[in-house]
């Protein structure tokens, strides 16, 4: 007994707060994007918020689960894990059923489950194992192989799987190479930039990114005019720049598909496509921006019902919670994701163990990107890319695989003191 | 193994990094959210002129005409005021009451119960407004979100006639709403009637549209281009049998009196007429009077609601001594050169039945003419003891069976609304009173003349008529023509039925019904230059004054028109039901009537 009420005081009960108040939201939410008037209780199985309340209670039996076995069964085996996730992945590539284009799902006992959401934990495991497993405090391009390798088998097949929202979910594990020093935050940075760029290259003619840029270098020189060596070297990165600018160009208009264009394009002027791609962003905008202060109340939202938008239960449940919470409730939900992510960055800094700690930033960071690109999109700032809200968007599989992510992370950080 | 501890680790400030990028997207999300929510007011409007509204278009039922293209049954515009509960805002309740003309608990009540049905869907908050009050709303709809004007169609009969047939039309219950997914609340069907029994293809199919409503509450187009929506399909028109004119006439000859004329065309089984009288005007039951005035004529003594002609049990009496011949002529009890005398009644051990005084001796056909009770008595019994039968069960079987090949003792299972079986003793019924060996021929008598353990109802005794006619064979009885064409209807109504009786045997059946008009008890319904056939009947009632029966078909050679009549009440078959047959048949066959005081003696007597 006083190992147990030990181990509970180890337990980081703030985060697990979090947790629950994160799927009470969902399922909430759920149930006012989806009730309809046949089924006016949040407990009616045959329907979405139903199932939700059912997929809630066994995550948290899993949670409770995970917490209970020993610790070191997870470096242990976390390559293991990661194999059998390997094989789920050619499994579902061979026997899978498609849903949206994707065939990404199991069907088994009338229960669709998607393995591509628990391969991120089992790549968040074998990730942190094979990093700990270098003794040397090498930090080389050499030395990033192996772990870059652990993350890009899985991204590989998920593309083949036709899943591109969920294969670029992955690239969140950058920040774990960064963390770890594998990368420098120049080259971070270089990424961003590549991305805004790219944006900024779409959103206007290529020519006035060119001509911008080349007017920045111009004005440059002249602060520079001491320093030739600088703004030689000023003078390559612009090459390179606009070379760039122009490839984003040329690969925006040959290389991408009509309907990834679109999404893209929808960004810029929502108003071009209102009865395609830009249909979607363009209602999502209208329920959320309705929302005003307050919102419209509970179950009193008029966008999110019937079909204005869709997928109101799943990718576009913010929607729900922006148009009947308001900015108010939109202020309160996000809050807590960048509080929980954050409480993650700084459980995973106080980790002894390099192994837990390397796990604690995949969890954050996969979290992050997952909230990023859903919220992003609703809201107009990222392109539409079907991935879900973690805890809040309805579906078994995505609620369980961050349950079991984020427990286990809990579990090893109620046994930092110990040796791993 | 070695531990490592973060302090020593020398990226440990790259967290800093992290984390501040982390709540930098947070700020940027909230920003963008401060935005749209906040500052951006086109959103609100968007979603304003974003409300959907699912409208349903109820199809038109199908148009009922008669046999040449009146039309009986059409419908009418009409419209009910509907509310969407969550769509209820700001809205002048003080005006919208006394615009409605209700109380602000009625409202309450109102918009209580619509919730209670559902948040999202239209209830009914005001059935059938009346026409100011539409064009009124109309004007002022905007200022009321959440309501809006349905148009429905109610049934509207331009002849108050024939309501029995058509039935009628109201909201499906709730049973009807659990049973078939077409239905939802508020929508009509068929409930009893040619509306009942042709309910799928008068009904057509209801339609559809989601319609995008902007904050004025005006209708701003469909949704998404009427992806979502269905066509209403208006339903197909049927074609009755029924000649409007005919049974226009046939209630006008029934008034004040109670009791049914039925009249088919033999060649085919249409029926041309179906008159129960008292009936009711079919425009009473549509709408919202429909559940008083059904209350109404559910109260009365005289059961308007009753369908005689399809529901009465009536003994049918002397006339159904045709049919009892025609088994008698077919088993070999009685034949062409049969003869005796009648003394005025028929006596044999230790029961009576009386006759009236007519010219003698009686055969077959005189025996028809003159309604002998002696020979009918005595060919009956001639039947079941014939000595081919092993038992008194056998004759009595074969008796019933020939009957049930005339329509007798079992339901046609037409288009005819709640038609009844009659009822024919069976050896059954009489073994179980009498015991098996505890009945003969003499127990039974009474079914000779049409009294006793039987009973028909007016469309089996037309049927019997329409038999004779033909010769031998019949047409299920049926009331739809065509289903806006021809070729649609049930293949049984062309299927001829033939009776167990050889059409010899009709050849005289019909000789001694055209004598029954000629000279004997229906001759004072003769009518010039038509000869047809027909037999008086007149009805025992144990209750009150007897029933007046009379079937006939006419004219006598390639007949046009089969027809029973009953006058209950009324007395003999010869003073009130004969003459209203005769009378039929003159309207349907010549158009007119000529016989000025024949007919105001029907129109003036009451029963
Ligand atoms: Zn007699």
């Amino acid at each position: 007994m006083g190992t147990q009420s030990d181990f509970f005081k180890k337990l980081d009960k703030t985060t697990i707060l979090t947790y629950l108040c994160l799927v009470v939201i969902g399922w909430i939410s759920i149930y006012a994007a989806e009730i309809n008037d046949h089924h006016e209780s949040i407990f009616d199985f045959s329907q979405s918020y139903g199932k939700q309340f059912v997929w809630i209670l066994t995550a948290i039996v899993l949670g409770v689960i995970i917490l209970s076995i020993d610790v070191k069964i997870f470096p242990t085996f976390a390559y293991l894990i990661y194999g059998v996730g390997i094989i789920s992945l050619i499994a579902v590539l061979l026997f899978g059923t498609t849903v949206n284009a994707s065939k990404s799902w199991f069907h088994i006992a009338g229960v669709a489950i998607q393995p591509a959401e628990f391969v991120k934990y089992a790549t968040a495991l074998a990730l942190a194992r094979i990093i700990y497993d270098n003794k040397s405090r090498v930090r080389d391009f050499k030395s990033l192989l192996k772990p870059a390798a652990i993350v890009a088998l899985p991204v590989l097949m998920i593309f083949l799987q036709n899943d591109a929202g969920t294969a670029l979910v992955f690239a969140a594990f950058v920040t774990v190479f960064y963390r770890e020093g594998f990368i420098s935050g120049w080259l971070l940075i270089l990424g961003i930039a590549a991305v805004f760029l790219f944006v900024l290259t779409l959103l206007m003619n290529e020519f006035y990114v060119i001509g911008g840029l080349t007017a920045l270098f111009l004005i440059s020189t002249i602060f520079l005019r001491k320093k030739p060596s600088v703004i030689k070297q000023l003078f390559l990165v612009l090459i390179v720049i606009n070379a760039y600018v122009y490839v984003v160009d040329y690969v925006y208009d040959e290389v991408l598909q009509p309907h990834q264009k679109m999404r893209i394009a929808v960004l810029i002027d929502e108003n071009i496509d209102l009865r395609g791609a830009g249909y979607n962003l363009h209602q999502s905008k209208i329920a959320i921006g309705s929302g005003g202060l307050w919102g419209k109340g509970f179950l009193e939202g008029t966008q999110t019902k019937f079909s204005f938008v869709p997928e109101q239960g799943t990718d576009f449940i913010f929607c729900t919670i922006g148009e009947e919470w308001g900015f108010a409730g939109s202020f309160v939900l996000i809050s807590l994701f960048v509080f929980l992510m954050v409480r993650i960055i700084l459980l995973a800094e106080r980790q002894r163990s390099v192994f837990s700690r390397i796990f604690g930033y995949s969890l954050a960071s996969v979290l992050f990107f997952h909230f990023l690109v859903n919220i992003g999109m609703t809201i107009g700032l990222v392109p539409v890319i079907g991935i879900p809200l973690p805890f809040i968007s309805y579906g078994g599989s995505s609620l369980w695989a961050f349950t079991i992510f984020l427990f286990t992370f809990l579990k090893l950080d109620s046994k930092r003191m110990e040796l791993l | 193994m070695i531990v490592r501890s973060s302090q020593s680790d020398v990226f440990s400030r790259r967290k800093t990094a992290v984390i501040l990028f982390f709540i930098i997207i947070g700020v940027i999300f909230l920003i963008r959210l401060y935005y749209i929510q906040m500052i951006d007011h086109r959103y609100k409007i968007y979603a304003s002129s974003n409300v959907q509204r699912v409208i349903t278009d109820y199809a038109a039922r199908g148009l009922i005409y008669d046999r040449n293209g009146e039309l009986l049954v059409y419908n009418e515009p009409y419209y009910d005021l509907m509310v969407i509960p969550r769509q209820v805002s700001n809205i002048d309740t003080l005006e919208f009451i006394s615009l409605l003309g209700i109380t602000r608990e009625q409202f309450e009540n109102r918009i209580q119960a619509a919730t209670r049905y559902s948040r999202f869907k239209a209830s009914v908050f005001e059935r059938q407004i009346s026409k100011d009050t539409y064009a009124y709303l109309q004007e002022k709809l905007f200022r009321f979100p959440g309501f809006y004007v349905q148009p429905r169609t109610l049934r509207k009969y331009p002849y108050a006639m024939a309501a029995h047939l058509f039935g009628y039309v109201g909201e499906a219950g709730p049973s009807v709403i659990e049973n078939d997914p077409y239905y939802r609340p508020g929508d009509y069907i068929g409930i009893s009637g040619i509306e009942k029994h042709y309910e799928e293809i008068l009904r057509g199919h209801k339609g559809t549209r989601i319609v995008l409503v902007d904050a004025l509450n005006r209708d701003i187009g469909p949704f998404q281009d009427g992806r979502y929506d269905t066509l209403a399909v208006t339903g197909t028109d049927l074609y009755t049998s029924l000649d409007y004119k005919l049974q226009l006439y046939g209630e006008r000859l029934m008034q004040n009196k109670r009791g049914s004329i039925v009249a088919i065309e033999p060649s085919s089984g249409e029926i041309l007429a179906l008159i129960t009288s008292p009936g009711y005007d079919p425009n009473l039951l549509v709408g919202r009077i429909r559940s008083q005035n059904y209350r109404n004529l559910q109260a009365d003594t005289l059961k308007p609601l009753f369908n005689r002609a399809l529901m009465a049990n009536y003994p049918p009496g002397s006339v159904f001594k045709v049919a009892n011949f025609l088994v008698g002529l077919q088993e070999g009890g009685i034949n062409n050169h049969s003869r005796y005398s009648c003394p005025g009644f028929y006596r044999s051990g230790g029961i009576t039945v009386r006759c009236r005084s007519h010219p003698q001796p009686v055969n077959v056909l005189s025996a028809i003419q003159y309604s002998c009770n002696t020979f009918s008595c005595i060919q009956f019994r001639n039947t079941l003891e014939l000595p081919r039968f092993g038992s008194m069960q056998e004759a009595l079987t074969t008796w019933r069976n020939h009957l049930m090949s005339m329509g007798f003792g079992r339901r046609f299972n037409s288009d005819l609304p709640y038609e009844l079986s009659g009822l024919l003793g069976s050896a059954d019924y009489y073994d179980r009173i009498y015991g098996t060996r505890g009945w003969r021929a003499l127990t039974v008598i009474s079914l000779a003349i049409g009294q006793g353990e039987i009973g028909t109802t007016p469309l089996q005794l037309a049927n019997l008529a329409v038999t004779v006619a033909n010769r031998g064979y019949y047409y299920t009885p049926h009331i739809v023509k065509a289903i806006e064409t021809p070729d649609n209807l049930n293949p049984e109504f062309l299927e001829r039925h033939y009776t167990t009786i050889d059409s010899v045997h009709f050849e005289i059946m019909a000789e001694a019904m055209y004598e029954t008009v000629e000279a004997g008890t229906g001759r004072f319904s003769r009518i010039p230059d038509i000869p047809f056939g027909g037999k008086t009947g007149t009805v025992q009632n144990p209750h009150g004054e007897n029933h007046s029966a009379f079937i006939a078909f006419a004219p006598f050679d390639n007949p046009k028109i089969a027809i029973s009549v009953i006058v209950e009440n009324a007395g003999g078959g010869a003073a009130w039901a004969a003459p209203i047959s005769s009378l039929m048949i003159e309207k349907y066959l010549t158009r007119e009537v000529k016989r000025a005081w024949f007919e105001q003696r029907i129109l003036d007597a009451e029963f």
